[in-house]
């Protein structure tokens, strides 16, 4: 076991976590553990944009891009924390521009802006062009840039460093921050990195549904993390369908690619979306279209032999066009379906793209133990948290806003406190937890397999907590994922070595998997009423005199040592916006 | 409705049925572990495995389902991480980007770690000096006096000068596919020179000339023998010579 120390610990080195090491390598002695190398990050994937009210190609303004916010997020968005979004968004943006990154540029040599889903002009009127891009690869280039600025900056990377515990010591009866506990991958190797403040930015965990936009990685590391150690997640209920992941794979096409025109369509060629949202069409919200798409299925309109998806029309677009605006996508279409997108539509689906839910946080980034009270020196921004500016929905190009908004507020925040506060002691045998947790996994020698239990869980969550759902499929899944637990218990690997042990880095994977599912679905079966992403066929409405609240889900242990989840609920902020019906 | 609408169309090839045909394929693998022995071996799997799904897609079976000791480098799987390359029946590819389908299944499919690089585990290299050519050529954009208030200009024409290199996904596959880098650790490769270029090239930037100057060392550009091994590998079609190509012009007349 090796021990480190370090005034700020930066979990994560996608686009939150090294927006936030460029701050707090500046103010304090940073490192930044990934399990990832940096430029590995899922930030990378992302594609369409990122929104800020420039106003460069058309009138725009912060407001009407906070009102889209909350409205987009069916009004569970915290409204103070949504106006800071699209406040701060316009620095956000012209700071990544002085960093370097290539956005495109307009005839006047400004930043281009394109139309994106649910962004629209003075509170729904018409579509706006909000999001600020990089052909189709705007995330690929929010990476590169940060991590060309952390080079710049001289910060500190581990690279290949899992964490596996956060580490709070009391002081005085309070519980502080004192640093975490990580796994070297290259070696097996225990690290402890004892730490004044450190900022969770691990990422999503898409990957406990089968269709998912999401890499292999993204597995909820740090909410589970933080989730074993007492602390609440809020709105798990909540996650993104997007609506054009390739039909079977989930790989994400763009909503640049509606943005730039492209149209869905029925099997019968059928616009379908003038139905669903008559002003919007193709670019409501993504919640909407998700929905519209299932619903077109579900009656029969679905193409293919097995009715089973829709087409992205691109072949009224020009050429050119498809080459310099969205290149990527167009790629995708050829190399994995044999497609040509110039000619022929694309066969899509939704698929699992986002958790608005994560680790709560106020919006200086301070993680919350409950409802008000802060934990000192713990930090949280990007997917692994919830503001929450994304309330039950989230628009397109909001995230990789939220991540450079909330990433550098986390980073300054964290580097201050650490600047102003005293390490607090390590608790006896540190590592203790960390070092059972992976000679059990290691020397376990069950029955079961990885493969299966995953396999089983992606089902479930595809079939029963998907994009509709009902009292009965969540306890179906509550039921399964119980189930799955149980036999988790019973899982071994193969791989018994220390040396780049991805066997045994797969297995804890899947159990945190195992346990943001449980908290996801548990969440769901109790919000009787639809909202957002999460709607419930049983409970067609939403409910804003019951619901209009933030779930918080806690972990409790029994003194027989039985494990259950508590659930208790936060207010939302809500400042000048009144719920209103919600059309596009 | 007034949209205009498509003749009912079925995608072609790789989707028109639900019904799949699997093929067995062999994957030949160089395997090495030194916590296991000294050296490195060659072992076949058969895979039962539709060939239109990912070389990728083939490994995990292999790892999930017959050897959970079998270690690679994956994150995204859709070739954009950059985690994946390695050689595969001889030529560079991404592991997630190789349909089996292209590359003769009939035949055994070998795969094995890029060369050139210090391998540490099966698929798995050192990428720490990959990476630090890549930080010696000072990545960031470097400018001088006040920053603007609003955000630099550039015109459509100047961002489409090096459009080609910001695609680069630091993947290593073209450094590791050129014959000079085999011979000579030291050469800084063709990746760490398209992120030269990627800066040189920006109208923004104005540490052009240090960055030649770092080129111009005995490691640097002139090392290149235009093999074009690095255009052929790289994964994002970067056209890697042209680009390097480029840098040793602007070395020469010294304007970029």
């Amino acid at each position: 076991m090796k021990i480190h120390k370090y005034d700020t610990v930066i979990v994560g080195a996608g686009g939150a976590g090294m927006r936030a090491a460029i701050e707090s390598t500046k103010r304090s002695r940073t490192a930044v553990l990934t399990k990832l190398y940096p430029t590995r990050s899922h930030t990378g994937a992302a594609q369409g944009g990122m929104a800020a009210a420039l106003a460069n190609v058309e009138e725009d303004n912060w407001e009407w891009h906070t009102f889209d916010t909350i409205k987009g997020g069916d009004y569970l968005v915290d409204q103070d924390a949504a106006e800071i979004l699209a406040k701060e968004a316009i620095d956000s943006v012209l700071d990544l521009e002085k960093m370097g990154l290539p956005f495109n540029r307009t005839p006047d040599g400004t930043i281009d802006q394109r139309r994106f889903g649910g962004h629209s002009r003075n509170h729904g009127e018409a579509p706006v062009r909000r999001s600020c891009y990089a052909s189709d690869r705007t995330g690929h280039m929010i990476l590169q840039t940060l991590y060309q600025n952390c080079v710049k900056e001289g910060v500190e990377f581990y690279n290949e460093f899992y964490v596996l515990d956060l580490l709070l010591g009391e002081v005085d009866g309070v519980r502080k921050t004192a640093g975490v506990v990580a796994y070297e991958l290259a070696t097996g190797e225990i690290h402890v990195f004892q730490a004044k403040a450190v900022i969770f930015a691990s990422g999503g965990t898409g990957k406990f549904f089968k269709v998912s936009s999401n890499a292999h990685t993204l597995t909820g590391d740090g909410q589970a993390v933080a989730y074993r150690r007492g602390l609440p997640l809020e709105d798990m209920e909540f996650f993104q369908f997007h609506p054009t992941g390739i039909w079977r794979m989930g790989i994400l096409l763009t909503e640049g690619a509606r943005g730039e025109g492209g149209i869905l369509r029925n099997k019968d060629g059928e616009r379908f979306m003038e139905k669903y949202a008559p002003v919007m069409k193709d670019l409501a919200s993504r919640d909407v279209v998700s929905r519209s798409i299932y619903t077109e299925i579900r009656e029969g309109r679905g193409c293919g032999p097995d009715g089973d998806h829709v087409f992205l029309d691109l072949t009224h677009l020009p050429p050119e066009q498809l080459d310099a605006k969205l290149p990527d996508i167009t790629e995708f279409a050829r190399t994995y379906l044999g497609i040509e997108p110039y000619t022929d539509p694309i066969p899509i689906q939704p698929t699992a793209h986002y958790a608005m839910g994560g680790i709560p946080t106020n919006v200086l980034g301070e993680v919350l133990a409950d409802n008000t009270t802060v934990v000192p020196g713990l930090y949280a921004a990007g997917e692994v948290a919830c503001v929450s500016v994304h309330g039950a929905n989230r628009l397109g190009t909001n995230s990789l806003l939220d991540i450079n908004v909330f990433g550098r507020r986390a980073g300054i925040a964290a580097a201050e406190y650490a600047a102003k506060n005293d390490f607090v002691e390590l608790p006896e045998s540190p590592a203790a937890q960390v070092v059972g947790q992976v000679e059990r996994m290691r020397d376990n020698t069950g029955t079961e397999r990885v493969t299966e239990i995953r396999k089983a869980l992606q089902e479930t969550m595809d079939a029963n907590v998907m994009v509709f759902r009902t009292e009965q499929t969540l306890k179906t899944a509550v039921e399964t994922i119980a189930a799955l637990r149980e036999r988790y218990l019973h899982v071994s690997v193969q791989d018994k070595g220390k040396r780049f042990n991805t066997d045994l880095l797969e297995a804890i994977e899947l159990g945190n998997l195992l346990d943001l599912a449980e908290v996801t679905a548990v969440s769901a079966l109790a919000r009787k009423e639809s909202r957002g992403g999460h709607y419930r066929e049983d409970y067609p409405n939403r409910d804003d005199v019951n619901f209009m609240r933030h779930t918080m889900a806690y972990r409790e242990v029994g003194e027989d040592g039985v494990e259950s989840i508590r659930l208790d609920y936060k207010p939302v902020v809500t400042t000048r916006y009144q719920p209103m019906e919600r059309k596009y | 409705m007034s949209t205009a609408t498509l003749d009912k169309q079925e995608p072609k090839d790789a989707t028109g049925s639900a019904a799949v045909e699997l093929i067995t394929a062999t994957f030949r693998i160089r395997r090495f572990n030194p916590e296991v022995s000294a050296e490195a071996s060659w072992e076949d799997f058969q895979v039962e495995i539709d060939p239109k799904e990912r070389v990728l897609d083939a490994l995990h079976k292999i790892k999930w389902e017959l050897d959970g000791t079998l270690t690679f480098r994956r994150s995204c799987a859709h070739g954009i991480c950059g985690s994946d390359a390695m050689r595969i029946n001889g030529r560079n590819r991404l592991a997630c980007k190789t349909l089996i389908k292209d590359i003769s299944p009939e035949k055994p499919i070998t795969v094995e770690a890029i060369k050139g690089m210090t391998v540490l585990k099966d698929l798995v290299v050192d990428m720490e000096p990959f990476f630090q050519a890549y930080r010696d050529v000072m990545p960031f954009l470097i400018t001088s006096g006040n920053e603007p208030t609003r955000e630099r200009l550039q015109t459509a024409e100047d961002r489409e000068r090096f459009d080609d290199t910001t695609k680069c996904i630091l993947c290593a596959a073209c450094t590791s596919s050129c014959p000079v880098f085999w011979n000579d650790g030291q050469y800084f490769g063709p990746a760490a020179i398209v992120n030269a270029h990627r800066f040189i090239f920006d109208s923004r930037d104005e540490g052009g000339e240090q960055r030649l100057e770092i080129l111009n060392d005995k490691d640097g550009v002139w090392r290149c023998r235009t093999t074009f091994n690095c255009t052929d590998a790289c994964p994002r079609g970067i056209e890697v010579t042209k680009a390097i190509q480029e840098v040793k012009r602007a070395l020469i007349t010294r304007r970029f």
